[in-house]
């Protein structure tokens, strides 16, 4: 911090000491002094974006050299077919999309109908029901992970096999309902006004249409917080996906991608053209999105606090 | 209308209820059971067997190292992304040219997996042609072994960690900075402290919850620390970044120790438990809350 409240100083002086003209005169950079710190901090998180970049280009030979070649005398594109053809990347982008976009669906009905019963119904058992949702919140999965994995592997077995072991359906169900998202929205249903919610059900309204026409619109917010954070959670989940899944055709890209790390690994221009691939596309969706992860990481933040 | 409640009550609740119970409640009991018997998946028998996996663990050499390299990383880890979440957001909250691009770097690494993250620095930070090293020989220092070094795999992964959580920490400092009202900050001026005074004796006091947050949740996210390991060192070299889910996953799925990884799980929750209560009490005492 030192060093950036340096400059800084000179500009609170002048606006306390009356010497404006005089801390003008002393800087005279053309442009803010935070950018002397913002911009190489953001090389330094930038830049292995970019070495990522520049080595899925490289040619084999240009990549195992020391020191490294920082400008590749060739553009090797080819190693992206080449990553492609050595693992279905397509494949695990689609089953992770599946999955993300699953697993969001579930929770918005499921989380939305359970939260909204808890916040507004009084039923018998709604207390005990509430603190047993709140339980499962606070254990970390590494404890539930043996008999979550022992089920999954039951039901895949006498249940259904869609849902079981080696199917991107275990990735989905047991997350379908989190009690994060039934907590969450629950706290957001009970912040509502009752009037709109009392009026329809006066005009006759049943309680899922009350539901489905007033307060979830109203509830967008949080809805669209919900979605972000449980789409990122899906995405990003290795652990899980590590132990249900083993056969090739049915991973996920960060599993899918662990395991080419695996066959690969000394590969570096191909490891990091399924990387490149692996990634762009999440990347893509946070930036068009970015408003929306933004403001719902930040308000887990608020939340917490 | 009340009895129409309950039925209502249960039918909304109940599809979300039974996947909280299935795939939450009913693992909770089941692995505490499982912690006290000796089960694994190729015997069908489970045997009570008491106190003996929690036994085993104290005795357990790795484990005793598992718990040290967990604590190491946490130590270092949290207050490393606190600080640089911190200063880059007190950077970044500003009008200036470029700004949205600073934050949008800043932002980009949260949309990185883990796994991404892991392949890129391992490249980043390889002994024989990484860039690391060259940056280093620049300035005189030989070339490092990093990731296969016992002394030093474990920094590596706080490094890239620290990386990784940049973006999240700075998002929850930035949104805590927007609440801060200008009006104290100029008040200050207005009574003679400087821009650092401000900073240590109104910002930060007013930054203390979003701070308690982020302590927490990022020690939680900490001492469950697994793949970046599972993927970079696979706990080596040496058992050097060997952590405890490490360890508890190759328990449970590489070994099939299915009532000894329950035990070390149930520790691991333990350790978690104390540790959020512990920065809960002493946070709430340094926490400065408004209203």
């Amino acid at each position: 911090m030192t060093a950036t409240s340096a400059p800084a100083r000179g500009g609170v002086q002048a606006s306390a000491g009356g010497g404006v003209q005089r801390a003008r005169r002393r800087w005279r950079l053309p442009f803010s002094p935070w950018h002397l710190v913002l911009a190489p901090a953001t090389l330094v998180l930038i830049f292995p974006f970019i070495w990522l970049l520049v080595t899925s280009v490289e040619t084999p030979s240009e990549a195992l050299r020391f020191p490294p070649v920082l400008a590749p005398h060739v553009l090797r594109f080819a190693n992206y077919p080449d990553a492609l053809s050595s693992a279905p990347f397509g494949r695990f982008f689609v089953n992770s999309t599946v999955v993300a976009v699953g697993t969001v669906l579930c929770n918005l009905v499921l989380c939305s109908l359970a939260g909204y019963a808890l916040a507004r119904f009084r039923f018998l058992g709604r207390s005990v029901l509430f603190v047993v949702i709140m339980a499962t919140l606070m254990v970390p999965f590494q404890v539930t992970m043996i008999p979550q994995f022992i089920i999954t592997k039951w039901l895949g077995v006498h249940v259904l096999a869609a849902v079981g072991i080696n199917h991107i359906g275990a990735l989905i169900l047991p997350n379908a309902a989190t009690a994060f998202g039934i907590f969450f929205l629950r706290q957001f249903f009970r912040t509502l006004p009752l009037e709109y919610e009392e009026a329809a059900r006066v005009d006759g309204a049943s309680r899922l249409t009350v539901l489905v026409r007033i307060v979830l619109p109203l509830a967008a917010p949080a809805l669209a917080t919900l979605t972000a954070l449980t789409f990122l959670d899906s995405w990003n989940n290795f652990l899980w996906p590590l132990i249900a899944i083993t056969s090739t055709n049915q991973m996920t890209l960060p599993l899918g991608l662990a395991t080419f790390q695996g066959a690969h690994a000394t590969e570096w221009p191909l490891l990091m053209a399924g990387n490149v691939m692996s990634l762009v596309p999440m990347l893509a969706i946070f930036f068009l999105a970015q408003r929306y992860f933004i403001r719902s990481v930040a308000a887990t933040g608020l939340a917490g606090t | 209308m009340v009895a129409s409640e309950q039925f209502t009550g249960w039918a909304f609740v109940t599809p979300g209820a039974v996947i909280i119970v299935l795939f939450g409640a009913v693992p909770i009991v089941w692995s505490a059971l499982m912690s006290f018997q000796r089960s694994n998946l190729l015997t069908p028998s489970t045997p009570f067997a008491g106190l003996k996996n929690y036994r085993q663990m104290v005795h357990d050499p790795i484990v005793v190292q598992a718990i040290q390299h967990t604590l190491i990383y946490t130590a270092l880890f949290v207050p490393g992304t606190m600080i640089v979440g911190l200063f880059l957001a007190v950077a970044m909250n500003r009008k200036i040219r470029f700004i949205s691009l600073y934050r949008t770097a800043a932002y980009a690494t949260m949309a990185i997996s883990t796994i991404s993250e892991a392949i890129v620095f391992i490249w980043l930070f390889d002994p024989s042609y990484g860039i690391v090293n060259y940056l280093l020989s620049l300035i005189g220092v030989p070339p490092q072994q990093f990731l296969n070094s016992p002394s030093q795999a474990l920094y590596v992964i706080v490094v890239m960690t620290i990386w990784g959580w940049t973006g999240f920490a700075v998002v929850i400092y930035l949104a805590a900075l927007q609440g801060v009202p200008q009006v104290l900050l100029e008040a200050a001026a207005i009574d003679g402290a400087g821009p650092w005074r401000t900073f240590r004796r109104v910002t930060l006091p007013l930054l203390s919850p979003a701070s308690l947050f982020l302590a927490v949740w990022l020690t939680i996210n900490a001492l469950q620390l697994f793949d970046e390991v599972y993927l970079s060192t696979q706990g080596g070299p040496l058992n050097a970044t060997t952590v405890l889910v490490y360890y508890l996953y190759n328990q449970a799925f590489q070994q099939f120790n299915f009532g000894y990884a329950s035990a070390i799980a149930y520790f691991l929750f333990l350790v978690i438990i104390v540790i959020t209560v512990i920065q809960f009490r002493v946070g709430r005492r340094l926490t400065y809350y408004r209203s």
